[in-house]
């Protein structure tokens, strides 16, 4: 397997797309390339078909909820007329990315992992399916739709497939609130006393 | 009621005697026909306990029917989803009666090691009545044979007639539990309340 | 069965185009999800032209237990357990997936003998998992009975190993992050070696009864063939994709764990059919058997931990890591995202039973309903695995 390095340079020479790479600070330094959204099934259609690249197998997609984060920088401001270094909090956007695992059978190569992300969490949540490309995808996609709320362009059949059809949420991102059916134990304390309290009616809770 | 002691004394002179009720119920309690029902990891070893083995039918009860309208017990075998769970209900109603329910498993109990799953039902009790429980993840196959036994002792006691009789010999009782249907965020009803209820909670003082 | 992009497909009664009635409306069938040979909760929908299939569209999600969900609240090794119950019947090979990714993310060793260990238990239980699957594709064509009887005898001698190990029958919970659990007790390893002795007379007695037989090859040539580039799209894995000739074992690909030590063969099919997808097991079975063999010859004394991996505590650094090996089902993949916590920021499973079902439509259409049972008995599909 070339760098990623490499491969993000020859990538953008050979398709003009741009590409972000996405450090990997692990053991396995696995890095990552961001592409855009816009792009990507191209580029899909040139890993896949290139012989020099031959990505023919895609073998894994999932999606990952990065919500609203806050981080605190130090910022220079003027304060009374003295430039100080206040602490200041500003709030990260947060957005859903899809990761795909591509591995080349042909070559026994791999892995290339490519992520694409969305604008924003809520309103634009649209990324490109690349169902079309590799065919492994789908079933895959249709469960980060399902799970995720991603919406995935030119998908065949994007469907839940996970939950019912009439469920609303989407349960593997982090801010989901799942369904008050917890039974608690019958002797809890503390924290599990309270939201136990808060759970059952006031009758029920014979405390 | 025969007095045991005549009854021991007749049988030594080769006289048997017994009661509609206990030949009635010693004849459906050795041939329980579950229903051939798996849901998850617990129906690999409901398959084992009827293999070589372990041999269910050693008990009366190999006769796995795929269908429900020739089942007389059905074994949860498994953790029941939400999704799965109008499903199980759809399929105990189907049942003639008289019908039993083994929950077998730590999930089918209350949901067991998956019980924090926002797609698992937090024990299959919140909609059917259940007869036996059997814990364990998996139970091992001896634990379901020894819960059929368990399942046969209380067939052989339930009296034919009086308040206490079966469901099936009581007109005024039916059988059918209502099916929950799919809600937006959780089942509705997400629990029969005729048929469970949470615990009490109890402060430690 | 409607949705966005469905293909037009007229329910109502065909006419000639000289207006005549042809006979024949298309029938939908829902198979599942109780149904005797849907191995577990699965659910297809398929639409029938006769007895041929149309269509047929599988649903999932009747056995979602949330796995995903609960391991990224609880702890690294909290996980463990859970992949027990990811495929039931392959416990062991679940937790070397995530105990080997675990690994890559944290960069610990495994000491010779836990790797041992490690191929030991996993072929054993490639063994008696392609034996139950031989059993349940021959029960699914109607062989009511038999052959399963005989494989989950074998099963049991397998399971009693498992359970002499690690105490449990199928929920073995034996694998640690840089090592196993515990050690093989006394008598353990001369165990292994009468059953991998034995098991070859089981082998060759269930081909004697079935590989010939003209039954099973009636209902099993040519039924549900794929092509390679088909299966490669597709994202088949395992045994499927090796039927369909493509040499790709991750035991020789990855290398992972100490497999370029011991010597086998990848069998390789041409069709891509049932048949071939029962054959490739059969024949895995033979290797699984070699490498067993070997490993049993080599297995070295020592340590069965790596003392630097920490149970408690386990914090791995910020980061992702992504591991797979072959698991009897196919790729068997974890990704694993740390942010530094001491649980999984996001915890993700590539389950290899739920993508081999891609190509599940393709491969049955035009064939008749009594084939889609069979098709899907050789794709060999665990639900805990599909559904998760």
């Amino acid at each position: 397997m070339k760098s990623l390095e490499t491969l993000q340079a020859e990538l953008t020479a050979a398709l003009a797309c741009s590409l972000e790479l996405v450090p990997n600070p692990a053991v396995p330094a696995q890095s990552s390339l961001r592409i855009r959204s816009d792009q990507a099934l191209a580029l899909a259609h040139f890993l896949r078909d290139t012989p020099d690249w031959q990505f023919d197998f895609c073998s894994n997609v999932t999606g990952i909820d990065w919500p609203d984060r806050t981080e605190k920088i130090k910022v220079k401001r003027l304060v009374d007329g003295v430039e100080k270094e206040v602490e200041e909090t500003r709030t990260v956007p947060g957005f859903l990315e899809v990761v795909y695992h591509l591995y080349s059978i042909a070559r026994q190569d791999g892995p290339l992992i490519l992520r694409q992300r969305t604008a924003n969490r809520d309103t634009d949540t649209t990324v490109t399916s690349l169902t079309p490309v590799w065919r492994s995808c789908e079933f895959q996609e249709r469960e980060v739709f399902d799970l995720f709320g991603v919406r995935f362009d030119g998908h065949p059949d994007l469907r839940r497939i996970l939950m019912w059809d009439g469920f609303v949420d989407f349960p593997m991102r982090k801010d989901y609130v799942e369904p008050d059916d917890y039974e608690y134990e019958p002797t809890p304390h503390d924290e599990v006393l309270e939201r136990a309290q808060r759970h059952y009616p006031a009758g029920e809770a014979a405390a | 009621m025969i007095d045991e002691g005549l009854k021991n004394e007749l049988a030594k002179q080769g006289v048997f005697v017994t009661s509609v009720q206990e030949l009635y119920n010693w004849g459906r309690s050795n041939s329980v026909w579950p229903l051939s029902f798996g849901l998850a990891c617990c129906a690999i070893e409901m398959m084992a306990a009827s293999m070589a083995r372990f041999d269910i039918s050693r008990f009366g009860s190999e006769v796995f029917r795929p269908s429900p309208r020739q089942a007389d017990l059905m074994i949860v075998a498994g953790t029941v989803t939400k999704k799965m769970a109008p499903q199980v209900v759809r399929l105990y109603n189907q049942m003639p009666e008289p019908k039993y329910v083994i929950a077998m498993g730590a999930c089918a109990i209350s949901g067991g090691p998956f019980k924090q799953g926002y797609n698992v039902l937090k024990g299959i009790d919140r909609f059917l009545p259940v007869d036996i429980h059997i814990p364990g993840c998996p139970p091992r196959p001896e634990a379901l044979l020894h819960a059929l036994i368990t399942l046969q002792e209380k067939i052989a006691g339930q009296p034919l007639t009086g308040p206490e009789r079966p469901r099936h010999l009581n007109a005024a009782v039916s059988g059918e539990y209502p099916v929950p249907e799919f809600g937006p965020h959780d089942l509705q009803p997400p629990r029969n309340d005729g048929l469970w209820k949470p615990l009490p909670l109890v402060r430690p003082t | 069965m409607s949705y966005p992009g469905a293909p037009a497909i007229s329910f109502q009664p065909r006419y000639a185009p000289d207006g005549t009635e042809q006979d024949g409306e298309l029938l939908e069938v829902s198979l599942g999800p109780q149904h005797p040979s849907t191995h577990g909760v699965f659910r297809m929908d398929a639409t029938l032209d006769g007895e041929k299939v149309v269509r047929l569209k599988p649903v999932f999600g009747y056995l979602h237990r949330n796995h995903e969900k609960i391991a990224e609240g609880a702890s690294y090794l909290a996980a463990m357990p859970y992949t027990d119950r990811l495929d039931y019947f392959c416990s062991l090979t679940s937790n070397w997936a995530y105990a080997l990714t675990v690994e890559k993310l944290a960069g610990l060793a495994v000491p010779e003998r836990a790797e041992y260990l490690r191929v030991i238990t996993a072929e054993l239980t490639r063994i008696q998992n392609h034996a139950c699957v031989c059993g349940f594709l021959l029960q699914d064509m109607g062989a009511l009975g038999t052959p399963l009887m005989y494989a989950f005898r074998e099963r049991e001698r397998v399971l009693d190993l498992f359970e002499s190990l690690t105490g449990a029958r199928m929920m073995c919970n034996y694998l640690r992050f840089g090592g196993c659990r515990c050690d093989a007790p006394a008598g353990w390893l001369d165990a292994v070696r009468g059953v991998v002795a034995e098991f070859p007379r089981f082998l060759d007695e269930f081909e004697a009864l079935l590989s010939n037989n003209e039954i099973l090859l009636a209902r099993t040539q040519g039924i549900g063939a794929v092509s390679a580039a088909q299966a490669i799209n597709g994202g088949l894995t395992g045994p499927l994709l090796r039927a369909a000739g493509i040499n790709y074992d991750l035991r020789k690909v990855d290398r992972y764990g100490i497999y370029d030590r011991f010597e086998f063969r990848i069998p390789l099919g041409e069709h891509g059919d049932v048949f071939d997808r029962y054959m490739i097991r059969v024949l895995e079975i033979r290797e699984s058997l070699k490498i067993l063999e070997q490993a049993l010859k080599t297995i070295p004394d020592g340590p069965i931990i790596d003392p630097k991996a920490k149970l408690r505590g386990f914090r791995p650094k910020a980061g992702e890591a992504y591991g797979r090996l072959e698991s009897p089902k196919g790729e068997l993949g974890f990704y694993l995202i740390s942010d530094g916590g001491p649980n999984p920021y996001r915890y993700r499973i590539r389950p290899p039973s739920f993508i081999n079902l891609t190509l599940l439509e393709d491969m049955c259409l035009g064939r008749p309903l009594a084939d889609v049972v069979v098709i899907l008995g050789s794709i060999d599909i665990v639900m805990g695995e599909v559904d998760r």
